[in-house]
């Protein structure tokens, strides 16, 4: 009895509402929500390497990546990619300083790292199947040109995004929905820079080797 | 007169007047009927001049409670359908004996059985559990919407425009025949060339951003928007089966997604995936297809656990037993239900070691399933419990899921499973569970919930009619199979020469006709409570006496759910506030900022259906044309920066008075 009685006395202080509530800014889940979009992308990724991992090596006679590989020009076209990298960090910089100019002037490079891979990607894959060693060839060239091309798709809407937001930022500044905009782009591409590690790694070293 | 030809193939791809079965009178007087409801419906919104209204407050809204109402129409609208399926395949099993050839040509009958699995899963139980999750989840904790509202209503479309493909394929061209995970190589193009698999994936595909999306939004939503002083161990018990659910969502679709996209570059440009030759491994398919599907029946069940362990708390009138024990037991079933996919392949042949390995994890599951039974059991024990229509479900489930749960456990034993596999005992098991689990949960949480969302009670008497018809249909249509599937009948058969089988189908089918009967009268329900509204009224917002916030705002809630955010104290937080004398605060109203709904959403996922028609049906101008548009349309979107309002204060108040005077009148 004692304590509900004491319970009872406490109820006036418990606090059940809050009675004075500012409004939530806006896109405060954004960079969780996009958090965890990326890692249901890196899923599909995961679910291209594991079937690149299991089907590799099913050359059904066909042409085998120490045949087709041309590591300079991989070495090239990773090379692009992560110097994107480096330029869009850059482009996060001189947001974060409020200078839309010289924001726009580095996003604009980092987009043209960008084109410049897919250009060396699109190079590599005509070649490829101008010698026969189409996605059709075999098991491992399915897989290698699914992996492969889907990070460049990815790197693809990547670009369509960035040229959206260079729009976006000219017309309406660096203002915080334009900021958060650009931090998932950088989130974005990043990963597309971390998916390449690993193909660069795993499909073009590796098959060297082999 | 080739040039004709090529003419009509570049502007309709394959699709042709043959495309459409009017050489299968099933079919046609199907459609006459579906016709001739479609337009009743359509003519009587237009004469009640509903359509602006719908448009208005229900299609464009990204309230989260009218998005998570529109999913429960789409599961239940769906379930007809799919249930329309499983009635004509027991029809046809319980005839086709004596040399009868039955009533079901293959071609059509093995559509059916493939629709059957493909709309009860993905058309009927996802709507129906996301649906709840979105109505629930954001009340549960406290919050106005969810985080990404928007992303909510283009999710339900989505959701949609699978479901309205899969229809098409009823009337225009044929649904695949290959089961309902479209195995290869008969999916493969070599097997399957016509259009068949093709709306099976188009229609997955399409349905499963929205699942993605959804699951994101609700994960974000359960992280980063519960009430203050709602600790992860204070979020009530269904809050946290629908974060473990949509956890599993996110780490599952993207599974699916990828396998169905390497199906499609097989069928489509003829890459060697899962084809017998050029070494591809159809293996491969049925491993990764089931990384998805495993997880995808504890998406299912998970969520009707945590209905049951709110139903039970709340009409026993107790705190819910061993609530840690509950949230632990949920998250070791989400970890483990990825290390058991190869249960559903043991006679592939992957070796003794992989199989015990993933026999035994299977087995395991079954331990933090039966703590959870025995907690549901001991918050029974000397509670007063109400026998409720909710808790008549939850209590027909533990029955019923325990049946299944075992059987379960005998499939996950290897060697009886070489027996077992691919036999009608196989189908007895997942039915037992599915329905006696997801679906029995998910009719307890539509009777428990119904009040909150209209703000009155289902009717009674047809809802233990219905409930009735349910159980003992379930039985009657089941337990056969089992019986069946030990004698070694496999699954998917259309005629049987064996005439001792008969009766056994007979019952069978005796039993999806009570079933049929429960459908019946559940929509009979619906009916007669909408009609005695005021009889049935909820006044107070409270109608069971409840525990979790939901209970705490009128019903149905205020477009803003709550005037004030509530601050949380207990996990049973609206039991705690009642228990020390909270006071509904009268004034010191504010403005409330919400989302503005758009139109966006639904465009998007109507263009859609336009590219998976494209798609399917090789016009690939259209698909092009659409492809594009859908591009320019999500990007024109993301130009308008405005996305929300002000509710004024004047609003709230008036809301809020309404309520006060409703409340005063109960007293």
């Amino acid at each position: 009895m004692a304590s509900k009685a004491a319970s009872a006395v406490m109820t006036d202080d418990v606090v059940f509402y809050l009675a004075d509530e500012h409004d939530h800014a806006e896109g405060r889940s954004t960079m969780l929500g996009f958090w965890l979009y990326l890692m249901s992308d890196c899923l599909i990724f995961a679910v291209l390497f594991a079937t690149y991992g299991v089907l590799g090596s099913n050359y059904a006679a066909g042409p085998s990546p120490r045949d087709l590989f041309d590591l300079p020009l991989v070495a090239l076209n990773t090379t692009m990619l992560l110097l994107s990298s480096i330029t869009y960090g850059f482009a996060m910089l001189t947001m974060v300083k409020g200078r839309v100019g010289q924001t726009q002037i580095w996003l604009a490079i980092t987009g043209l790292f960008g084109l410049s891979f897919l250009s060396i990607e699109l190079y590599e894959f005509a070649h490829l199947i101008h010698e026969g060693a189409t996605p059709q060839r075999s098991a491992f060239l399915s897989s290698f040109f699914t992996l492969v091309g889907t990070h460049g798709l990815h790197v693809t809407f990547g670009i369509i995004w960035l040229v959206t937001l260079m729009v976006q930022v000219g017309r309406y500044g660096l203002i915080a929905a334009n900021q958060r905009r650009l931090m998932c782009l950088s989130m974005f591409w990043h990963f597309l820079d971390v998916i390449w590690i690993g193909v660069f790694t795993f499909v073009y070293l590796m098959g060297m080797l082999r | 007169m080739p040039a004709d030809l090529d003419l009509q193939k570049l502007i309709f791809g394959r699709l042709t007047i043959e495309s459409l079965p009017l050489h299968e009178p099933i079919l046609v007087a199907t459609f006459a009927v579906v016709a001739l409801g479609g337009v009743a419906v359509l003519g009587a919104l237009t004469y009640f001049r509903l359509w602006g209204y719908l448009w208005k407050e229900w299609f464009t809204s990204v309230d989260h409670k009218r998005i998570g109402v529109m999913y429960m129409v789409l599961g239940i609208v769906m379930l007809l359908r799919g249930f329309s399926d499983a009635i004509m395949m027991r029809l046809q099993q319980a005839v086709a004996f004596n040399g009868s050839e039955g009533y079901l040509p293959a071609h059509h009958y093995d559509q059916i059985f493939t629709a059957h699995g493909v709309i009860m899963i993905f058309f009927v139980a996802m709507p129906l559990v996301t649906g709840l999750m979105n109505f629930v989840v954001p009340l549960q904790i406290g919050a106005r919407d969810v985080s990404f509202p928007f992303l909510n209503n283009f999710s339900f479309w989505m959701t949609v425009s699978g479901a309205v493909l899969v229809m098409t394929s009823l009337f225009v061209g044929e649904f695949a025949r290959t089961g309902w995970l479209a195995y290869p190589p008969l999916s493969n193009i070599g097997y399957s060339p016509d259009v068949g698999v093709d709306y099976y994936i188009w229609a997955l595909q399409i349905a499963g951003i929205g699942t993605l999306l959804s699951g994101v939004n609700l994960i974000a939503t359960i992280v980063k928007m519960r009430a203050p002083g709602m600790t992860l161990m204070k979020m009530p018990i269904f809050t946290w089966t629908a974060l473990c659910t949509n956890v599993l969502i996110v780490a599952a679709f993207p599974v699916l997604t990828a396998v169905l996209v390497l199906l499609s570059l097989d069928r489509y440009i003829g890459t060697n995936f899962f084809t017998n030759d050029f070494g591809g491994s159809p293996m491969m398919y049925v491993n990764l297809i089931w990384i998805w599907g495993h997880p995808e029946v504890y998406i299912l069940i998970l969520p009707a656990f945590g209905i049951f362990s709110e139903v039970t708390s709340t009409f026993s009138g107790k705190k819910l037993f061993g609530y840690s024990s509950m949230v632990y037991a949920t998250v070791v079933i989400t970890i483990l239900s990825y290390l058991v996919w190869l249960h559903h392949f043991f006679t592939m042949g992957s070796g003794a070691s992989v199989n015990s390995f993933f026999g035994i994890t299977t087995m395991i599951i079954s331990i933090p399933t039966g703590a959870k039974i025995f907690n549901w059991l001991f918050t029974m024990y000397r509670g007063r419990i109400r026998f409720e229509l909710p808790m008549m479900w939850t209590v027909a489930f533990m029955i019923t899921f325990v049946i299944g749960g075992m059987t379960g456990v005998l499939l996950a034993v290897p060697p009886a499973d070489f027996v077992l596999h691919n036999s009608l005992f196989l189908v007895a098991h997942f039915h037992n569970v599915i329905i006696g689990g997801v679906l029995f949960g998910l009719f307890a949480g539509i009777s428990f919930w119904f009040p909150k969302a209209f703000g009155f009670k289902l009717d009674p008497f047809w809802g233990k009619l219905s409930f009735w018809f349910w159980v003992s249909g379930f039985y009657f249509a089941f337990m056969p199979l089992y019986v069946l599937g030990l004698m070694g009948v496999t699954r998917r058969l259309r005629v049987f020469n064996d005439p001792s089988l008969q009766i056994w189908f007979v019952i069978a089918a005796f039993g999806a006709f009570l079933i049929l009967l429960g459908i019946a009268c559940f929509l009979i329900q619906i009916a007669v409570s909408v009609m005695r509204r005021e009889q049935l009224r909820d006044t107070t917002g409270d109608p069971w006496n409840g525990r979790t916030l939901e209970w705490a705002t009128s019903s149905p809630p205020p477009a803003y759910n709550f005037a004030f955010t509530p601050v949380v104290h207990d996990n049973d937080a609206w039991w705690d506030m009642k228990e020390r004398g909270y006071k509904r605060p009268l004034d010191g109203f504010r403005p409330i900022h919400m989302p503005s709904n758009t139109g966006t959403g639904i465009i998007l996922a109507g263009i859609s259906v336009v590219f998976g028609f494209a798609m399917i049906w090789y016009i690939w101008w259209l698909a092009a044309l659409s492809f594009i548009t859908l591009l320019t349309v999500a990007i024109g979107h993301t130009f308008n920066y405005k996305r929300d309002f002000h509710i004024p204060v004047e609003e709230v108040v008036r809301k809020e008075g309404e309520r006060t005077r409703l409340l005063a009148a109960e007293a």
